[in-house]
């Protein structure tokens, strides 16, 4: 950091994990899209669809956000949709007669729980994440469905709710606000302190982290923890967002979060990520999805567009992983 | 008859072979033996396809042939047999054997017939196995005869088996060293790659020496003597090697006590340590060592015993605790449990001591490549720059990185376990040197290797394991080859 030089001064403050060649991997795809979306369409690029992109996928980016310190310790967290659900649903619920302050702080505290007992079961029961995860998804979606016996919750006698996502400072609604907040937050977490060092110690070789003196169940534990209170997070704005919740939602929201975590250019083997990344990663799907919309294209596409990216994606990290020198 | 020209090969600009030319004869056992990187096994690699060579050739009769894979080897009549054994576990021997190679018709395998052509297979080498047993279940010298099955029912001509012994009791060995003479009776031609000398000696036709990449001298075996074999493969007197030794201070304190200690793979350990003082660990592979280690660095659970250091008991239950108490310990594999491969020179560097370098969770990065620079420095790693990639530094370099990592940590007591494994001649010196800096400056340094003269050459004191619990302790001029081998082998003998 001793550099002192015009373009290196500039560089200072792009994050190291974004230097790498792999970034360009996405970013480049990212920024031609981008400008032919504006050429194409005329509706794209103007500030109301733009922060509608963000608004829509926000609660898909903080979940993304956290996703991503997950897989880079190495784990995967399926159990996000039902997580989700299961926050907006009993937050929800609670508000009707409660205050809303206290049902958003339940509904997180309900989140981190589950988050934790995810990171308990796998570090201490020895279980493979994605099974753990995916049988949590399970429970968690039962015990949704029993909370609400399947009925919609809907807050319309409790409209104060929705100032959760829906208050508008400074032109763009507070679901973007905590969005932009919660990623600056956690891609700072992995990037710049101690417990982000140890997930990337944890996931690119937990046995050295290990001996390195580096609690690597804790460290797991973490961030699966961060991951559920990230759904709820989420879960919570997306209720403020239409004012209900309903326990079937969800069901496949870990597979868009995994798809935009692995589109950005975080390797599903764990050690390696970045929360950037993964911004970019979901936005640039966000974005092929507003596009299709603008310019008129059968949705049915979309699916094989996404299903093709993704492959390659994959690709792309299972390349840079055989070919490294 | 195998014949080799002018074979080359380098890996990432470390040469491993250079210029090697060597026939091997049909029918002859022919041993290679050198030192830990010497060549040996690149060379068993190349002859059975594994590797291609970077240049030279190889010629089968007059024939020059290029093999890409093991597979063009295979149909060539050359089999290696591996250190790491390949069979599938869960399948019968019999289906191991033939693998791949099964008798069937339109999909389906003919057990019956796959029966009886193992049984005919084994009884013209005369092993006595049942078809049906689960392979998983054999012990490792019956998997190694699997393997040797296998490879028999490929009509293999050439066997190349590496360090086949090394993993095997004694009785184990000779049934095997047995097998291996009656395959050269049949005609076979086998290359044995082993570090035991008098295997090499009372099994070989012929022995080829390599030393550092370069054929030092093929001799037949009756002409060599187990003396001549090591002056051909150090190439130097031993002394040279290693630096003087500086005795601990004869009031230099004791700093640790092993009392008793049992954990997986050790029983009843007593150990003690005192400041300055290089205690080498000797014994086979298996014989407890690596595990005494993490035992001690708290890596395992203890189910009996206590540890001090400094007169303090050891708490805790983790490498942290262990850390934390002036314990640390550079693992044997550097690459499986020492480094993040992918992470900067300076991420390796500090893992172990960030809480230090940061204010509430928070990475000081100024201070972070300040401290990382010191450390590098004080072991002294040549590198271009703190960010690059660790993958990028040469075997002694990364080994230099975890001590860098480790002496940040403040310790009092260090165990280095397998400390030059995979580094080159030039680089073991350095960390020989490293070593006994550390001792001088009053830490207490347990060094666990299997290159018995790397521990004769640096300890003020050996221990020798075997079967899990310390079996001798030797000093002085008690301290010699001769006397750690047979305590290490004391039982089988």
């Amino acid at each position: 950091m001793s550099e002192q030089s015009g373009p290196v001064t500039f560089l200072r403050f792009v994050p190291q994990s974004l230097r790498s060649w792999r970034s360009a991997g996405i970013v480049l795809p990212f920024s031609v899209l981008f400008i032919v979306l504006s050429i194409s369409s005329s509706s794209f690029l103007n500030t109301t669809n733009l922060i509608n992109i963000l608004d829509q996928q926000s609660a898909i980016l903080i979940i993304a956000a956290a996703g991503t310190l997950v897989l880079v310790t190495g784990g995967i967290d399926l159990s996000v949709g039902a997580t989700y659900a299961l926050a907006s649903c009993v937050s929800a619920q609670y508000a009707e007669t409660h205050a809303v302050w206290l049902a958003v702080i339940i509904g997180v505290v309900l989140g981190l729980l589950v988050g934790i007992v995810n990171g308990v079961v796998i570090s201490y029961l020895k279980i493979n994440p994605l099974i753990a995860t995916l049988a949590m998804s399970f429970v968690i979606g039962g015990l949704g469905s029993k909370y609400t016996k399947g009925n919609l919750i809907i807050l319309t006698q409790k409209p104060s709710y929705g100032d959760i996502a829906q208050t508008i400072w400074l032109g763009v609604p507070t679901s973007v606000w905590i969005m932009v907040v919660m990623v600056i937050l956690l891609g700072i977490l992995l990037t710049r302190t101690v417990i982000g060092r140890y997930m990337i110690a944890a996931g690119g070789n937990a046995q050295a982290a290990r001996l390195a003196g580096i609690q690597v169940n804790r460290v797991r534990i973490i961030a699966f923890g961060l991951s559920g209170a990230a759904a709820a997070v989420a879960g919570i704005i997306d209720a403020s967002r239409v004012l209900s919740a309903s326990a079937a939602l969800g069901s496949t929201l870990a597979f868009t979060v995994l798809a935009g975590i692995v589109v950005g250019g975080t390797s599903i083997a764990g050690g390696d990520g970045s929360v950037w990344y993964t911004v970019i990663g979901v936005l640039f799907i966000a974005m092929i999805g507003n596009g299709f919309d603008l310019l008129g294209i059968d949705p049915l596409y979309y699916q094989i567009t996404l299903g093709l990216i993704l492959l390659v994606a994959v690709s792309v990290d299972a390349y840079g992983r055989t070919h490294r020198v | 008859m195998i014949r080799l020209v002018g074979i080359s090969k380098s890996f990432g600009g470390l040469a491993a072979l250079s210029d090697v030319s060597l026939t091997i004869k049909a029918g002859e056992i022919h041993s290679l033996v050198g030192e830990n990187g010497a060549g040996k096994s690149t060379l068993g690699k190349i002859i059975s396809g594994i590797l291609p060579a970077d240049s030279g050739s190889l010629l089968l009769g007059d024939e020059e042939v290029s093999f890409n894979s093991p597979r063009d080897a295979l149909a060539r009549g050359i089999v290696t047999i591996a250190q790491e054994l390949s069979i599938v576990p869960a399948l019968t021997v019999a289906e191991n054997v033939l693998l791949g190679d099964e008798p069937r018709s339109r999909g389906f395998i003919k057990r019956r017939q796959l029966r009886k052509e193992f049984i005919e297979l084994a009884n013209r080498v005369g092993f006595k196995f049942s078809p049906d047993t689960i392979a998983g279940r054999l012990s490792i010298a019956d998997q190694q005869k699997v393997e040797i099955l296998r490879a028999l029912s490929r009509n293999a001509s050439v066997i190349i088996m590496d360090e086949p012994t090394a993993a095997l009791s004694r009785i184990e060995s000779q049934a095997l060293h047995k097998v291996i003479r009656s395959l050269a009776a049949e005609g076979k031609t086998v290359i044995l790659i082993s570090h035991f000398l008098s295997e090499v000696l009372s099994l070989s036709n012929t022995i080829t020496v390599l030393r550092d990449g370069h054929l030092i001298k093929t001799l037949p075996a009756d002409e060599a003597t187990e003396e001549s074999l090591i002056e051909f493969m150090l190439g130097r007197t031993l002394g040279a090697l290693y630096p003087i030794k500086v005795p601990p201070k004869y009031n230099s304190p004791p700093i640790m006590f092993v009392n008793n200690l049992s954990a997986p793979g050790v029983s009843n350990a007593w150990l003690s340590l005192r400041a300055g003082e290089i205690l080498g660990i000797a014994g086979l592979v298996g014989s407890g060592r690596t595990e005494l280690a993490r035992a001690i660095y708290q890596d395992t659970k203890h189910s009996h015993g206590t540890i001090t250091v400094n007169g303090r008991k050891l708490l805790g239950n983790s490498p942290r605790s262990a850390l934390d108490q002036s314990v640390v310990l550079i693992p044997e594999s550097r690459k499986d449990s020492g480094l993040l491969l992918g992470r900067s020179i300076q991420e390796n560097t500090t893992l172990s001591h960030l809480t230090s370098l940061s204010k509430m969770g928070w990475i000081l990065r100024s201070r972070e490549s300040r401290i990382t620079e010191r450390a590098l420095e004080l072991v002294k790693v040549k590198s271009v720059g703190i960010k690059q990639k660790v993958s990028n530094l040469s075997g002694g370099n990364q080994q230099k990185v975890l001590f860098a990592r480790m002496l940040l940590c403040n310790p009092r007591v260090l165990i280095a376990d397998e400390p030059t494994r995979g580094v080159d001649v030039g680089s073991k010196r350095a960390i020989y040197d490293l070593l006994t800096d550390l001792a001088q400056d009053g830490l207490g340094i347990i060094v666990i290797s299997s290159d018995l003269e790397e521990v004769l050459g640096l300890a003020h004191r050996v221990v020798v394991m075997r079967q899990g619990r310390i079996v001798a302790e030797l000093t002085g001029r008690a301290m010699n080859e001769q006397a750690v081998l047979e305590a290490a082998f004391a039982e089988q003998i």
